[in-house]
């Protein structure tokens, strides 16, 4: 079994989203770390590999510098890592980089392709569906938990309010989320080895069945008029009421409260 | 002269720091106020590889250099001096010993699953009679047809209770040397659950407090003949050698404490306020912490290059570390306790309260001038090199 996990060097938010005077990120202000979604797609990955022997290839597509995160999880147990890299890249949007990445996995084989559902810095969650339809393969996004069943995919596709059990059969691509897993650490082995490793790096030449006006941002129908900080949810309240009578009398009593009736 | 780490170094702290905040910070008030040994996080660190740091791969270990391992005992002990000591007297003073001396099959049998983490090692040398002296040993070992008979004790063992192979110091016979009868000190692997092999008391220490530190007993405890780790008489060597790597991980504790401390009083220093201004604002406060991040900075440097000694004594087999390590170890000491000691001084009351972290910090550091050789043994060695 074969699986490839699509991951991104993204700047931490952790601390807060820092922008350029014209409004664009300022990437060098902030820490670059693998998008949390992806990594939790990895660590399904390997689990897949821990259980079933699969083979974990991790690719990206970014500057030379991301090559930090494809070391970061060879270290973390995947087995061989590419790089798409290119000058005519830069500046893609959701679309040039849905078809730059599908390019790239052309050249490769795999059962499975997994995604993050959404990069912290662009939070579009278009990226993952988008590669499934140029590949033409079935997706399921949102995923909670995946199980194999000989040729077939089972996934728990979570929602805020309910689940869907899916299943679908292999080659497919799913996207998920970070409430996945719990990522594993790297081992320091691991980072000894990763760092010796060759990574795979392809450019322009080695995208298969591309063409030059769907790449980068001349092939980017997006423009960014201008970038925001997300307003953050809050942590939300569960409560465990004994009766459905008490779970009416709480929720009017906090409407109540906050003057909503 | 390159200062700089390499991407490997780099990626392997950042790997130690992440584990060390997430999965040991946590849980370091707790295990110092309930003088518990943290056997989860030994259970996780040995998933992740970090008990068999610079053993090679095909023992079960990583494949990483010695600075890997100090650096991963300097990450651990900045949240933790307890877990930090763990690592540090499983890999230098029973990993290291059975790796260097060892035979093919004590290394398959021993080093292998100590490496892996499904084993905990520790280290007895210390009586109560013999501490700096080792010539003063009491433990006696005397061999019975295929079985060396161990009779004596052990004391302020390291990993004491919670270990599974211990490397045991005894007398088996007399020797002379330069005109003076001396005694014959061999080395031994002993296995926990071996009849006659018991425990006696558990200290009741200062700090470090969730290290087990307990007193070893041996009484009629026979092992197998091919237990006798290295040649029979050449102890003493092996516990030198195995002490001198075992400075470089104390050094690398202290180091870790020295430097914890410091973080933990500049994120202090900036939030305190006292006349309208946040502490940190006041030129004293200032130049304390100017000399404290000085202080850590050099040990840092004498730390990694005692550690980057052993790394070439571990490919050449001819080169030194013995002063490399006893440098290291001597100034991280004498800083983590000077440190701590100013941090406790910078947090003002608060620092004297169990809750803050400082307060932990200074009773763990006292430690690290003491054990695997005082201050005063440090000194010795480094100035009988330099006179000689």
């Amino acid at each position: 079994m074969k699986v490839v996990v699509c991951i991104k060097q993204v700047p931490d938010t952790k601390g807060g989203v820092k922008f350029n005077p014209d409004g664009t990120l300022d990437r060098g202000a902030m820490l670059a770390i693998m998008n949390p979604d992806d990594k939790a797609g990895l660590e399904a990955a390997l689990r897949l590999k821990d259980e079933y022997g699969a083979e974990v290839t991790v690719l990206t597509m970014g500057l030379p510098k991301a090559t930090d995160v494809l070391r970061e999880a060879m270290a973390m147990g995947a087995d061989k890592g590419v790089l798409v890299t290119d000058r005519v890249l830069g500046g893609a949007d959701t679309w040039a980089t849905s078809t730059t990445i599908a390019g790239a996995l052309r050249n490769l084989e795999y059962d499975l392709i997994i995604t993050g559902r959404q990069a912290i810095d662009g939070d579009t969650a278009q990226v993952g569906p988008q590669i499934a339809e140029h590949l033409g393969l079935p997706v399921i996004s949102y995923a909670q938990e995946i199980k194999i069943d000989g040729d077939k995919v089972i996934v728990k596709r979570q929602y805020d309010d309910r689940y869907h059990m899916l299943e679908a059969k292999m080659p497919c691509l799913i996207t998920a989320l970070s409430e996945l897993n719990e990522p594993r650490y790297m081992t320091p082995g691991g980072i000894f080895d990763a760092c010796a490793a060759e990574i795979t790096t392809w450019g322009r030449a080695d995208l298969k069945d591309v063409e030059d006006g769907n790449l980068g941002l001349n092939g980017s129908p997006t423009k960014i008029a201008k970038a925001s900080d997300k307003v953050r949810k809050g942590a939300g309240e569960k409560v465990a009421p004994d009766s459905p009578e008490e779970a009416v009398a709480y929720i009017v009593g906090k409407l109540d409260e906050k003057h909503l009736i | 002269m390159d200062f700089a780490l390499s991407k490997e170094h780099e990626m392997a702290r950042q790997l130690f720091k992440d584990f060390a905040e997430k999965e040991v910070k946590p849980l370091a008030q707790e295990v110092d106020e309930q003088h518990r040994f943290p056997r989860e996080t030994v259970d996780k660190m040995a998933k992740y590889g970090f008990l068999g740091i610079p053993v090679p791969k095909e023992y079960g270990g990583q494949g990483c250099d010695i600075l890997t391992y100090a650096m991963c005992v300097e990450e651990l002990s900045k949240v933790c001096g307890t877990t930090g000591v763990i690592v540090s007297a499983h890999t230098s003073l029973c990993v290291d010993p059975i790796m260097t001396f060892g035979t093919e099959e004590q290394k398959q049998k021993y080093a292998v699953p100590l490496a892996k983490g499904e084993k905990l090692g520790a280290f007895g040398l210390t009586e109560p009679g013999a501490g700096t002296d080792a010539q003063g040993q009491q433990t006696k070992a005397v061999l019975d047809g295929d079985e060396w008979i161990l009779n004596g004790s052990k004391c302020f063992i390291t990993n004491g209770k919670e270990a599974d192979v211990y490397v045991i110091f005894a007398v088996t016979g007399k020797i002379e040397k330069r005109g003076k009868m001396m005694k014959e000190i061999s080395a031994f692997i002993v296995e926990k659950g071996t009849p006659g092999f018991t425990f006696g008391t558990k200290e009741n220490k200062m700090g470090i407090c969730g290290s087990s530190t307990y007193e070893l007993i041996f009484t009629d405890c026979r092992i197998p003949k091919e237990n006798l780790l290295g040649k029979q008489g050449k102890g003493f060597n092996i516990a030198m050698h195995t002490l001198d790597g075992g400075r470089i991980g104390i050094a690398a504790q202290a180091l870790g404490l020295a430097a914890g401390a410091l973080e933990t009083t500049i994120n202090y220093v900036k939030e305190r306020k006292q006349f309208g201004k946040a502490i940190g604002a006041f030129q004293n406060t200032q130049f304390q912490l100017a000399d404290m991040a000085t202080k850590v900075e050099a040990a840092r440097m004498l730390v990694y290059k005692a550690a980057r000694a052993k790394d070439q004594y571990q490919k050449d087999g001819k080169s030194s570390y013995s002063v490399e390590a006893a440098m290291a170890k001597l100034y991280a000491a004498e800083v983590a306790m000077e440190v701590t000691t100013k941090a406790v001084q910078l947090h003002g009351g608060y620092g004297y309260i169990k809750e803050y972290d400082v307060e932990r910090m200074m009773r763990d550091a006292k430690i690290t001038e003491i054990y695997e050789g005082t201050s005063e043994v440090q000194r010795m060695v480094i100035s009988a090199n330099i006179l000689k």
